[in-house]
Parts: structure tokens; sequence; C-alpha cells
């Protein structure tokens, strides 16, 4: 995949950026509006090092300190559990892991803490939280390549954002941060899009216009990325440009398929998809996760009981095959789904048998 | 001078262990600037004597636990270099099949789980490998290698408080290489030592020049025998540098080049020449000698994993259950 441009650069005036841009002046723009927020992670700030194991938050320390930009020591579950409680004492932490596998240390700390003391507190505390983890194959093999939306789309009491690109990485990562709730922000590491040293093979050189001036973006709204009347594509993340790419395929093929872009797992835009599928009869969900209760089964789900009526053949998912991820680039680009399987499906949905 | 009484062809054979896991980096280094392998490396020039001080100290049927950085330990342990080279070309050949990378090395059959790449991961299964072997009472221990910067991560205290209060047959090896990605050891640890953490659990440490293969062969040895004596872990803090990057595209600029030259000087592998050369264990031209056969081995697993088959796509489908 080569370059791509999404979304909202025909409506919007600004700059070109990167993924990693984006969400820096995002970080940046929050920190200086509200000192409560501070970052927490590994390598994050520290003078000639990377500014996190992706660049994100390089050159933030020069800025604001090495009391709003906090290294810490390898310790996934402490820095959650401290994120937590620094939020409950009235700070706004953007804590992150390095890579999204690591998440599985903090587990316990973001699913029984962070997630839940609002309700235990009987609505008396509250949890401003974000947690950012780098997701998806990159040829590192089983326990640094996995994407883990859906352990957390499962959790009650917290959010989920998996923005595609650079502009609704921005504006989403502004809400995470102002939203009053633990928001865990995923990103896929082949959207970064950084150039140099952290590039990585197979990226997607993913850049969107970016404005000047400050904006927004809801947690909980779907984007249709590509309108069309034949069938639903439902991606996040690097699907959402897999999609995208074979909806352009597909028009050559007299196929017309709708893009949506869930943007945030929970809130999730059920209208959103709803209204889509009622249109087109079809739905295709595409996702990198494995298969067996991915976040695609949700959708799936809902959908067969919302619009059961509309349908016109059975709701299909594409998603990675119920395995850890492999390291041999040959059966990685087997695992992850591909371009060719989302038009194969598609025309399978679509076309008279 | 070794405690242990090494004899020559020990020293020898530690000797070549070293070189061999210094020029395997060395050309896999070039081979990854080639754009030859996929995904990451993390290397380990500089810290071939603690590797192969420590595995040098083991018996057959031990087991080691490694990391995201388990090149040398590898080697030290007796894994093929053939199936190595393998792996990193993500061949079927490879010691995993190519399922595994770089990252996950590891042939149990030679005595070393696959690796893990979180940090702090192995830990455990060190701890639980030792239960196996007091189990099933077999004569064995395990050596858990990490770096210092998982000693900050849970399962360090979890794992060693459990090997301690059961007198497990493992001894912790810590190779302090001073930095964990970018962090200063300084920054994330108030005590001087790791080896001091070994109080709070009631077991022996210890801090040793970790470039100094003899010294760190000698400590394991020690506490090997400790451990396969039932008497428990030993928590050894093997002093040492990487020479490299953290990892493929680290440029290194936290660290500054007085810190990097001093610690050049301390090359455990030019030190070791020196000592065997004015032993008179080694002639120069047997260090040629020797370099040249490992370039060839290492030429020749190169052309022998060039050529080896992939795995198939759909091989990936294989190997989660058994
Ligand atoms: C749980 C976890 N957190 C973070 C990382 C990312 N990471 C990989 S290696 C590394 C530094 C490890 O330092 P150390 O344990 O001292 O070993 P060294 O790299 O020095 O050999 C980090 C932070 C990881 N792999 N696992």
């Amino acid at each position: 995949m080569s370059s791509a441009r999404v979304g909202s650069d025909q409506e919007v005036k600004g700059r070109e950026m990167t993924m990693v841009d984006a969400l820096r002046e995002a970080l940046r723009e929050e920190m200086r509006r509200d000192e409560r927020v501070v970052l927490l992670g590994e390598d994050i700030g520290i003078e000639g090092g990377f500014g996190g194991a992706f660049t994100v938050t390089l050159g933030l320390s020069e800025e604001f300190g090495h009391h709003r930009v906090i290294d810490t020591p390898i310790s996934e579950a402490a820095i959650a559990g401290i994120a937590t409680g620094a939020a409950l004492g009235g700070l706004r932490p953007v804590a992150d892991v390095q890579y999204g596998d690591f998440l599985f240390l903090a587990m316990d700390q973001l699913a029984n803490n962070a997630a839940k003391l609002r309700y235990m507190s009987g609505g008396k505390l509250t949890v401003p939280l974000v947690f950012r983890a780098p997701v998806g194959a990159t040829t590192r093999g089983s326990q640094h390549g996995q994407s883990l939306e859906a352990f957390f789309m499962h959790v009650p009491g917290l959010k989920v954002a998996c923005p595609s690109n650079p502009y609704d990485g921005k504006g989403l990562l502004k809400s995470a941060i102002r939203d009053n709730n633990p928001v865990i922000f995923f990103e896929h590491k082949l959207l970064y899009g950084s150039k140099g040293a952290r590039k990585e093979k197979g990226g997607v050189q993913v850049v969107a216009m970016v404005p000047e001036e400050e904006y927004l973006i809801p947690l909980g709204k779907a984007k249709v990325v590509r309108a069309g009347r034949d069938v639903t594509l439902v991606a996040n993340l690097l699907m959402v440009h897999k999609s995208a790419q074979a909806a352009e395929v597909l028009t050559g093929q007299g196929i017309e398929a709708e893009v949506i872009d869930v943007r945030t797992l929970a809130p999730f835009d059920w209208p959103a998809v709803f209204e889509s599928v009622k249109k087109t009869g079809r739905l295709i969900v595409v996702e990198e996760d494995n298969l067996t209760g991915g976040w695609g089964a949700e959708v799936a789900a809902r959908v067969a009981n919302h619009c059961i009526g509309y349908l016109d053949g059975p709701v299909r998912r594409i998603a990675a095959p119920d395995t850890p991820v492999p390291f041999a680039p040959v059966m990685e680009n087997f695992y992850v789904p591909s371009v060719e399987r989302i038009v194969a499906a598609a025309k399978d949905l679509v076309l008279p048998h | 001078m070794s405690k242990a009484g090494l004899t020559k062809e020990q020293k020898l054979q530690m000797y070549r262990r070293m070189t061999l896991c210094r020029m395997f980096e060395e050309r896999v280094y070039y081979l990854f600037l080639e754009g030859r392998l996929p995904g990451t490396i993390h290397q380990s020039q500089g810290q071939e004597a603690t590797a192969v001080g420590v595995c040098s100290a083991l018996a057959e049927g031990d087991m080691i636990t490694s990391t995201h950085r388990p090149h040398s330990h590898a080697i030290a342990r007796g894994v093929s270099v053939k199936s190595l080279m393998a792996e990193l070309f993500a061949k079927e050949t490879g010691c995993c099949r190519g399922k595994g990378g770089s990252m996950h090395v590891g042939d149990r059959d030679a005595g070393m789980l696959p690796a893990i790449a979180i940090v702090g991961g192995g830990i455990p299964l060190a701890s639980g490998y030792a239960l196996a072997f007091k189990s099933l009472k077999q004569p064995n221990i395990v050596a858990c290698f990490f770096g210092e910067g998982a000693t900050n991560i849970g399962t360090f205290h979890e794992a060693i408080n459990m090997a301690a209060i059961w007198d497990l047959p493992v001894v912790f090896v810590c190779e302090n290489n001073k930095y964990a990605a970018s962090t200063a050891v300084e920054k994330v640890m108030k005590i001087k030592h790791v080896s001091e953490r070994a109080a709070a659990y009631g077991i022996p440490g210890q801090t040793v020049d970790g470039n100094d293969v003899e010294l760190v062969y000698d400590s394991m040895t020690e506490a090997g025998e400790r451990a396969r004596a039932g008497k428990g872990p030993t928590l050894l803090e093997l002093e040492t540098y990487r020479f490299a990057g953290h990892s493929r595209s680290d440029p290194g600029h936290y660290r500054n080049t007085a810190e990097v030259a001093a610690w050049k000087e301390r090359d455990p592998i030019a030190r070791y020449e020196k000592k065997l050369l004015e032993e008179g264990l080694l002639q120069p031209e047997s260090v040629e000698d020797l370099q040249s056969v490992i370039s060839r081995e290492l030429e020749e697993a190169v052309a022998q994993a060039e050529q080896d088959p992939s795995p198939r796509p759909e091989d990936c489908l294989n190997d989660v259950f058994s």
C-alpha cells in the first residue's frame, strides 16, 4: 500500500500531517490548555531518546519539563494503576505502553480499577485517564503485533478509540483527554507515517489535512469514508484503508461499497451502521483482531437484531484467523486481512450466484 | 584466575563461543542493513561474557530462559547457528520454524526455551521450570536471563519470591547493561546494585564484573551448585554494556561517547583474548584462524538460510494447540 489521503481533506484547510505529528500536536495543545494533563510512560521524555516507542512524545519534555512528561520504569501494571490514582487525585494523565501487547500487564488496573471506580463509588469519582497503545502486526511476531480492541470494548466503564488517520487522531485524542472517563486509545503502527529511522516497512504514508484552528471529534461518531449502495464495509484502524482500497477495486467491477470508519468502539455509533445496512442490505465487518470474539462479532449480532428484515445476505466477517501473530512475512501476510479477501467477500455477497 | 579451575580446553571453548556470538551479531547487523532480514533485532555485542560465562557453567539438561535480546544466549547455550540464522530469515528450517523470529529464538532440546519478549515475562517461566525439575526430582537447574530493566516489573518480585520460599533450583541472572532502551538505570532504581534486592527475598545476591568471562563462570558455578544442592536461588548481577543501539534503529544518543568508549576499553572478548595470549593458551595466528573458521561457518549458515524453504502461508494456522 502506498500513499493514501483520507477523510476530510476536501473540506478541511490546513497542513498536511502524519499521525505522529497530529497526535503530538494534540498532546501539546491539551498540555498547554490544562496543566493537569501529564504524560506517563517508558522512554517518553529522555534527552537523546526516542520520544516513546514511536516518537509521538518527542520534544514534549523540552517544552513541559519532566514533571509533566514523566519517564517511568518498565512497570506497566503500576503505570496504569498510578495513572488511575493520579486521575482520581485530580490530574488528567495520558499514559502509554510501547506496544499494545503490554496492555495485558496493565489489564488488572485498567479493567478492575480504572473502569470500575466510578461505578463502585456510586458515581462519586471520576477517572479522567487516557491510555495509548500501538497495535497491529509488523513482522515482530506474537508478542508485538496483536490487536486488542475487543478486550477493552468488553469492559463496561472503558471507552475505546481507534483512529485511522491524522485528522481523526488529533480530534479524538483531544476529546479523550477532556473526557472524564478512562479511554483506551489504540493507534496502528503502520499508520504512524513517521519517516526516517522509525519508518515501518509496509507502512501506509497516511497524511491528512489538519486545520490550524482547534477542533474536536466526539467519541462515538462514526464516519462514512465513502458512500455506496451495494454493500457496507465497517472497519477500524488500518482496515479502514484496506476497505477503501477494496472499494476502489469493487467500483471497477460495478459494485459500490460504502465504507464506514467506526472511529471509536465504545461508545459505538450503532445508528450509523444500522442506517447504512438498511440502505445496502449487506454487511462485511473488517478487523485485524482474531475472528472469535472480535469486535466485529458484536456488530454482526446487533445488526442481526436491528436490521434483519433489511439484510439480503449473511453478515460477513473478515478478521485474522484464530492464531497468534506469526513472524514470517509470508505467514503474516496470510494472517492480516487483505484487500483481496475483502473484495472476494464483497463479490460473493453482492453478485448473483 | 578462575577458582573453578578451568582447563585450557574450557577456556578456549569460552573464547571461541564469545567470538562466535560477536561475529554472528556483526553478520546479522549487516544482513539487516542490507534489508535481507524482516522484523527488528536487539543485539548483544559487548555482552558475550555474560551469556558464555553463564551457559558454560550449565550441564546437559539444564534450561535457560531469555529475553528480546537472545542471540548470544542461544549461541552460548549451543542452539545451532544454522537454525538461528534460518529463524532470522523467517524460514521453515528456523529453530521456531519461522513463527518466532529474532525475539523468540530458542530450542528446548538444546536447553533454551523460546525467548520471551515481554520484559520480565520469562522470570516466572524460569521459576516454574525449576519447580518442575524439583518436583520431578531431576538434577537440573534453570538460568534465567533478564536485563536490569526487568527488575522493576512485578513478575520479578513475584517469581523470585516464590523461587526463594520454595528453594527452587534456579539462578536469576541480571545482565545489568545500564540502560533499558534509552532509560539509564539510576533514573529508575534508588539502590546502587540490583543484587541488593536479593536481601528482600532472603537469598544470596552478588554483583560481578560481567565483562570478565571467568568471573562470570565462577559465580554461576557457585550459584548453580547451590541451586542443585536444593539450597535455592541466587540473584547474580552481571555488570556489562551493550555496544550497539537498543534495537535496529537506535543511534543511542542518550549515552555519551566517553562512556561508550570507556566500556569498549573493557570489551570482554579483547580482554579475554589478551589474557589467553598472555597465558600462552592462545597464539596470534590461532585468533585469525578461529575468525576465518567462524566466518565460513556464518557464510554457510547465511547461504543455507537463503536457500531454505519459507513456510507456506497457511502454516500460520498450525501449532496453535498440541
Ligand atoms: C513489558 C514490556 N514493556 C516494555 C517493553 C519494551 N521494551 C523492550 S526491551 C526494553 C528495555 C529492556 O531493558 P532491559 O530489561 O534492561 O534489557 P536490555 O534491553 O538492556 O537487554 C523495553 C522497554 C517490553 N518488551 N515489554
